[in-house]
C-alpha cells in the first residue's frame, strides 16, 4: 500500500499518469496475449487449422527448418548444429586457466573458423553445399560471427593506425573510418555485389556470401575502431611512456601494455557494436542472400500460407530480440562489474 | 624492429598485388578457354521465376533458362550436369556477366539495343519471345487502354519500368508507378490491393498468377505492350564461346523442326538419311569441329535436354503447372516466328 | 614505413583501377557521367519539384535526394521529440510510467530496423482498406491502403497579405520573447511566452485570411476512376519509413537523453528546487540545458545513422537515393560505378555536414555554459 502511494500516486501528476499508464496498458495487454496465446492455433500442418482468429503458429512451427537452416541439405545439418555446439567449447576454454593469454583466443578462433568452415561448406570427405543453400538463423549466425571475429581485430588495428605519429598511416586511417561510417551499409553491399566484380582480375570471382561478408567486416571495423580509438584515448599518457622506458618496441608496448587496459575499458562498447552488427546482419536480405528475415519473408509470399505475415515477423523479431538483449544485458553487467574493479583499485 | 615488421608486411602485400596484377594480363578474354579448364559452365539463372529458372525443394534447378545452360554444357562437356548456377537479381544480372563472375546469363533478359551496344554484351538467339502485359483483377477492365489513373505495381531493373512509362505517356494516360526491389514484392504489393495492376512480361506474369491465393480471380489483359525477347547473353570479347551458346540453342530449335527428340534420336541417328539431320547429328560434315567442338555435339543436347519442343512442353507448356499455349514461340512453318538458321 | 604505406596504397589502387580498366574497356562498357543528361523516361511516385518521364537521369537523381531529405527531416524530428519524452519518462518517480518507458526502449532498439520497417510496411499499413472502402474523415480526409489524402490548400488572389501578416506576426513574437526575456533578466519575474506567440503567430494571418476574403480555398480528393485524384497524398511508403525509422531512433535518443540527464548533478535538482522552481520548470530551465552538452554528441551520430538508415527504403517501394538513384538508374543505364560513387558520395557529403554542424553548435554552447 505504502509502495502504491511512494511510486505511483505520490503526487496529482503522477497519479493521472499512473491511471494514463493502466488505460494503455488495459487497452494493450488483453488483446495481444488474447491473440499470441489464448486464442491461438499451434498444431496442424496447414492453414486449415488456423481457424479460431488468434496467432497461427502453426505455420511458424511448420516452417521452423527453414527459418533455422534455410535450404541446407536434411541430411547435412548435423554438419550446422556441430559447430553451434562450438560456442560452448569457448566458455569452457574461458573457465580454464590458459584464458588469459590472448595468443590462446586467437588461435582458438582461428582454429574455430576453419574447421566450422569446412564442416558448412564441405569438402576433404564431407559432401558440398554451396552457400546458395545456407539460409535462415544459421546464415545470420555466420554473417554475424564472421563480422565479429574480423572487424575487432581490424578494428583495433585502425584505431591504433588513427593514434599513429606517422602522419601517413594516421591519414589513410582516418580516410577509411570517416567513409565507411559516412556511407550506409546497404550501399557497401550493393558496392560489394555489384562492383566488386568489375575491380577484380577477369576470372576471379568471390562467393556472393563472402563478398557480403567482406562489406560488413569492413563497414563494422570502422565503428568498432572509433570504439577502441575511446579506450586509447582513456589511458594515461603515463602508460605509454613508462611503457616506452623500459625499452619496448611498439607493437610490445601496445600489445602488452596499452591494449589490455584499453580494450578492457571498452568491452560495453565493443559488446554494442557487436548488437549493431547482428542486427545489421539482416541486410543481406536486400543483396539476395535469405537470413532469418530473409527466410520469413519467402514464407510469407507462400500462396499456402498466405496472410499470416505478422507471425512471421512477430517469430523473428522474438529471436533477434533474445539475442541482442541478451548481448546487451551482458554488457551492462560487465559495465558493472568492471565499475567495481576499477573503483576497488582506487 | 616495428618498422622492419611492417615494411615486410607491406612489401609482401605489394609483391603479392604486382603478382596478382601481372596473371591479370595472362587470362583475359577467353572465355572458353577458361569455362573448359574449369570443367563446368557458371551460368546466371533467376533467382526463382517457375518455368524459366526455380529451385525445386530438393535444389535441383528446373526451367527453359536453365535448360539453354543445361544445353551448352551437354554440347561442351558431354554432360548436361556440367552447370553451376548463380541465381541473380535482375540489378546483379549484367555486371555479373560483364565482370566475369558467371560465363552466360540465361535469365529471361530482354535484347536491347544499349544492353547489346553500350554494356558490352552479345545475345546468343531468342529463347522466347515475350511481351509485356498486364495482371489485373477479374472484371475490372477489359483492355490496358482502360487504366488511366491506375496504380502499376513493376519491380526495377527490367524494361517494364520503362515501356509502362512509355506506353502510358503515348496514351495520354496517368499512372502512379509503385516501384519493388523483387518480382515477389510486386506482386505482394498488387496482391493486397496497393496497385490496381501488376505489370511485367507476360510470360512471367503467368507464372506469378499461380502464386496468387486464388488465381482464377486474375487474369493476364490480352494487351501486349512491347517487344521482349528473352536471350542467353555472354559478355564481348570471346566470340567461339558466343557462337557455341548461340548455336546450342539453334539445335534445339532445329531439332524440333526436324522432329528429332530426345525420345527418337538413337533411332534416327541409325538410319536416318536426310542430309539435313545428318548434318545436324554429325554424320556428315564437320559442323561440330567448326565450332570447336567434336560432331556429337548436338546429339548430346538433344539426347540430354531434348528439343525446344519437349523442354518448352514440360517447363512452361501442358506439362507444367503454367499451361501456357506454344503462340507466337511456335515454329515458323507452324504459325509462329520461331527460326533457327540452318546448320549448313 | 610512411613510404611502405604509400608504394602499397599505390599499388593497390592502380591495381584496382587497372582492373576496372581494362575489365570496362575488354568488355566496351560506356563509362562518364554523360548519362545524367538524357532522358530517364521512368515515373516516381513521390516528387517535390516537377517531375515526368522526359525529365533527365540528373532530375531523378534531384528527385530521389529530396525524398531522402524529406524522410530524414520527418524522422529526425520525431524521433527527437519522442525520444525525449521517453527519456524523461524512463526517470520518472512514477513506477508505472518508468517501467513502460524501459519497455519501449528495450523492445523497439534491440530488434532490427529493417524487421521493423517490413512489420510496419507489409504487416500493419497492408491491412488498410482499398479505396473504395476508404476511411474518410468528414469526407476531406481519406486513409486506404493507397495512402493518405489531405486536402491541398490552393492559393487565391491576395495570398500575398496572408504572407505578409505571417512575417510581422513572426517579427512580433520576436520581439515579444526578446522583451520578456530581458524583463525577467532586468526583475526576476517570468512573463508567459508561448501562449501570446502562438496566438500571434496563428491569429494575425487567420485574421487577415478572413478579411480578405478567404483567398485560398482546399482543393479535395476524390475517388475517379480507380484512385483518389487531387489533394496531397502520403504514401503508405513514407508513413512506414517515418514510422520505423523514428520508433526504433527514439529508442535510442531516450537512452541518451537519459544519460546526459542524469550526468548533471543532482545538488543541481535540489538547488534548482530550493529557488522554489517547480519540477517541470527545474527541468527545463536548469537541468536540460546542462545535460545538452553530453546529449549533443551522442545525439549527432544518431541523426546521421537515421539519415544513412533511410536509405532502406530500398527494400519498399518509397523513392529515395538509393531506391531510385543506386535502384532504377543503375539499372536502366548500367553504369554502376558512376552511380555508386554518386550516391555514396551524397551519403558522406551529408554525414560530414551534419556532424560539423553539430560540432559547431556543440561549441557554442560549451562557450556559453561556461561564461
Amino acid at each position: 500500500m505504502n509502495w502504491l502511494r511512494n511510486n505511483l500516486f505520490n503526487s496529482p501528476l503522477n497519479s493521472l499518469l499512473t491511471l494514463a499508464s493502466l488505460g494503455l496498458l488495459w487497452l494493450l495487454l488483453p488483446p495481444l496475449v488474447g491473440w499470441a496465446l489464448v486464442d491461438a492455433d499451434f498444431h496442424g500442418s496447414s492453414r486449415a487449422d488456423c481457424g479460431s482468429g488468434g496467432a497461427c503458429w502453426v505455420f511458424v512451427i511448420n516452417r521452423l527448418d527453414q527459418f533455422l537452416y534455410g535450404l541446407y541439405p536434411l541430411e547435412q545439418r548435423w554438419r550446422v548444429n556441430c559447430v553451434l555446439l562450438a560456442p560452448l567449447l569457448f566458455i569452457v576454454l574461458a573457465r580454464s586457466r590458459r584464458a588469459g593469454r590472448i595468443r590462446n583466443w586467437a588461435a582458438a578462433i582461428g582454429l574455430f573458423i576453419v574447421v566450422a568452415t569446412w564442416l558448412l561448406h564441405g569438402g576433404w570427405g564431407l559432401p558440398v553445399v554451396e552457400t546458395t543453400r545456407w539460409g535462415g538463423l544459421m546464415l545470420t549466425l555466420v554473417v554475424a560471427a564472421v563480422g565479429m571475429a574480423c572487424s575487432l581485430p581490424l578494428g583495433i588495428l585502425l584505431a591504433l593506425g588513427r593514434q599513429s605519429e606517422l602522419p601517413v598511416v594516421r591519414a589513410v586511417c582516418v580516410a577509411f573510418i570517416e567513409f565507411w561510417r559516412g556511407v550506409p551499409l546497404i550501399t557497401v553491399l550493393f558496392m560489394a555485389s555489384v562492383m566488386l566484380p568489375l575491380f577484380l582480375p577477369e576470372g576471379v570471382s568471390f562467393d556472393k556470401l563472402l563478398r557480403a561478408l567482406i562489406g560488413v567486416t569492413l563497414f563494422e571495423s570502422a565503428y568498432m575502431a572509433e570504439v577502441v580509438r575511446g579506450g586509447l584515448q582513456a589511458i594515461p599518457r603515463g602508460q605509454y611512456e613508462a611503457a616506452a622506458a623500459i625499452g619496448l618496441g611498439y607493437w610490445r608496448r601496445m600489445g602488452l601494455v596499452v591494449l589490455p587496459q584499453a580494450l578492457r575499458l571498452v568491452i560495453p562498447g565493443i559488446v554494442n557494436t557487436f548488437i549493431a552488427l547482428f542486427k545489421d546482419t539482416t541486410l543481406v536480405l536486400i543483396i539476395g542472400l535469405f537470413d532469418l528475415l530473409g527466410m520469413v519473408q519467402a514464407a510469407i509470399a507462400d500462396p499456402a500460407w498466405l496472410g499470416y505475415s505478422v507471425e512471421g515477423y512477430v517469430f523473428a523479431a522474438a529471436v533477434f530480440w533474445l539475442f541482442c538483449f541478451g548481448m546487451s544485458r551482458y554488457s551492462q553487467a560487465l559495465e558493472a562489474r568492471l565499475d567495481q574493479t576499477t573503483h576497488e583499485r582506487n | 624492429m616495428r618498422h622492419q615488421f611492417l615494411l615486410g608486411l607491406f612489401l609482401n602485400l605489394a609483391l603479392f598485388l604486382n603478382l596478382a596484377l601481372a596473371a591479370n594480363g595472362a587470362h583475359a578474354g577467353a572465355t572458353l578457354d577458361a569455362v573448359r579448364a574449369k570443367g563446368f559452365v557458371q551460368c546466371g539463372v533467376n533467382q526463382g521465376l517457375p518455368g524459366f529458372s526455380n529451385a525445386d525443394n530438393k535444389g535441383v534447378w528446373r526451367g527453359l533458362d536453365v535448360d539453354v545452360c543445361r544445353a551448352v554444357a551437354a554440347a561442351l562437356f558431354g554432360d548436361a550436369a556440367k552447370v553451376k548456377y548463380t541465381p541473380l537479381s535482375a540489378k546483379e544480372r549484367l555486371t555479373a556477366l560483364q565482370s566475369g563472375e558467371i560465363d552466360m546469363l540465361s535469365r529471361n533478359t530482354t535484347w536491347t539495343l544499349t544492353r547489346d551496344a553500350a554494356l558490352g554484351l552479345n545475345f546468343a538467339g531468342v529463347v522466347y519471345y515475350d511481351g509485356q502485359g498486364f495482371l489485373v483483377r477479374k472484371g475490372m477492365v477489359k483492355s490496358a487502354r482502360e487504366l488511366d489513373g491506375a496504380a502499376v505495381c513493376v519491380h526495377t531493373g527490367t524494361t517494364s519500368e520503362l515501356n509502362m512509362a512509355d506506353y502510358f505517356r503515348k496514351h495520354d494516360m496517368k499512372y502512379t508507378p509503385v516501384v519493388f526491389e523483387k518480382a515477389d514484392e510486386a506482386l505482394h504489393a498488387y496482391a493486397a490491393g496497393r496497385c490496381d495492376v501488376v505489370t511485367t512480361d507476360r510470360s512471367q506474369l503467368y507464372a506469378q498468377r499461380i502464386k496468387l491465393k486464388d488465381p482464377e480471380q486474375h487474369v493476364v489483359l490480352g494487351d501486349v505492350i512491347s517487344k521482349e525477347p528473352l536471350a542467353p547473353v555472354v559478355r564481348h570479347g570471346d566470340d567461339e564461346w558466343f557462337d557455341i551458346v548461340k548455336w546450342s540453342l539453334f539445335a534445339m530449335i532445329n531439332a524440333e523442326e526436324m522432329n528429332i527428340s530426345s525420345d527418337n534420336v538413337d533411332t534416327i541417328k541409325a538410319k536416318t538419311e536426310d542430309p539435313g539431320v545428318r548434318r545436324l547429328l554429325g554424320l556428315e560434315g564437320d559442323k561440330g569441329k567448326d565450332l570447336g567442338l567434336d560432331n556429337d555435339w548436338a546429339y548430346r543436347i538433344i539426347k540430354q535436354v531434348g528439343n525446344y519442343s519437349e523442354i518448352f512442353e514440360r517447363n512452361l507448356g501442358s506439362g507444367s503447372p503454367l499451361k501456357m499455349e506454344r503462340g507466337i514461340n511456335a515454329l515458323w512453318n507452324q504459325g509462329g516466328i520461331l527460326y533457327a538458321p540452318p546448320v549448313r | 614505413m610512411q613510404l611502405a604505406v604509400v608504394a602499397s596504397l599505390l599499388v593497390a589502387v592502380t591495381w584496382i583501377a587497372g582492373n576496372t580498366a581494362a575489365n570496362l574497356e575488354s568488355r566496351g562498357i560506356a563509362s562518364g557521367f554523360g548519362f545524367l543528361s538524357s532522358e530517364s523516361g521512368f515515373g516516381i511516385i513521390q516528387s517535390l519539384i516537377a517531375y515526368d518521364e522526359s525529365s533527365s537521369y540528373g532530375r531523378a537523381f534531384v528527385v530521389a535526394l529530396l525524398n531522402t531529405l524529406v524522410v530524414s527531416a520527418i524522422g529526425i524530428l520525431l524521433a527527437t521529440g519522442v525520444g525525449f519524452v521517453i527519456g524523461i519518462a524512463r526517470l520518472s518517480s512514477n513506477w508505472l510510467v518508468a517501467r513502460l518507458a524501459g519497455g519501449y526502449v528495450e523492445v523497439f532498439r534491440n530488434i532490427p530496423l529493417l524487421l521493423q520497417l517490413f512489420f510496419w510496411y507489409f504487416a500493419v499499413l497492408r491491412n488498410l482498406p482499398s479505396p473504395r472502402q476508404s476511411i474518410s474523415v468528414m469526407d476531406s480526409v481519406f486513409l486506404n491502403i493507397r495512402g493518405l489524402y489531405l486536402p491541398r490548400p490552393v492559393a487565391g488572389e491576395g495570398i500575398g497579405w496572408v504572407w505578409l501578416a505571417l512575417l510581422i506576426a513572426m517579427a512580433s513574437a520576436g520581439v515579444w520573447w526578446r522583451l520578456a526575456r530581458r524583463h525577467q533578466d532586468a526583475t526576476g519575474e517570468r512573463r508567459a511566452v508561448f501562449w501570446p506567440c502562438l496566438a500571434m503567430l496563428a491569429g494575425l494571418p487567420a485574421l487577415v485570411l478572413v478579411l480578405g476574403g478567404a483567398p485560398l480555398h482546399f482543393e479535395f480528393a476524390e475517388l475517379r476512376g480507380f484512385n483518389f485524384v487531387g489533394g496531397i497524398v502520403l504514401i503508405p511508403e513514407l508513413a512506414a519509413l517515418v514510422l520505423a525509422l523514428s520508433a526504433y531512433t527514439a529508442a535510442f535518443v531516450a537512452e541518451i537523453v537519459r544519460a546526459g540527464i542524469l550526468s548533471v548533478d543532482r545538488g543541481q535538482t535540489e538547488a534548482a528546487r530550493a529557488l522554489g522552481l517547480r519540477r517541470g520548470l527545474s527541468l527545463r530551465l536548469v537541468i536540460i540545458p546542462q545535460a545538452m552538452r553530453v546529449i549533443i554528441p551522442p545525439l549527432t551520430s544518431q541523426y546521421l545513422n537515421l539519415v544513412k538508415n533511410s536509405s532502406l527504403a530500398a527494400a519498399i517501394a518509397y523513392p529515395e537515393l538509393v531506391s531510385v538513384f543506386a535502384g532504377t538508374v543503375l539499372n536502366q543505364t548500367g553504369q554502376a560505378i558512376e552511380v555508386i560513387a554518386l550516391t555514396m558520395g551524397v551519403y558522406l557529403v551529408l554525414s560530414l555536414s551534419i556532424s560539423a554542424l553539430m560540432n559547431w553548435y556543440n561549441q557554442h554552447s560549451m562557450l556559453r555554459g561556461r561564461g
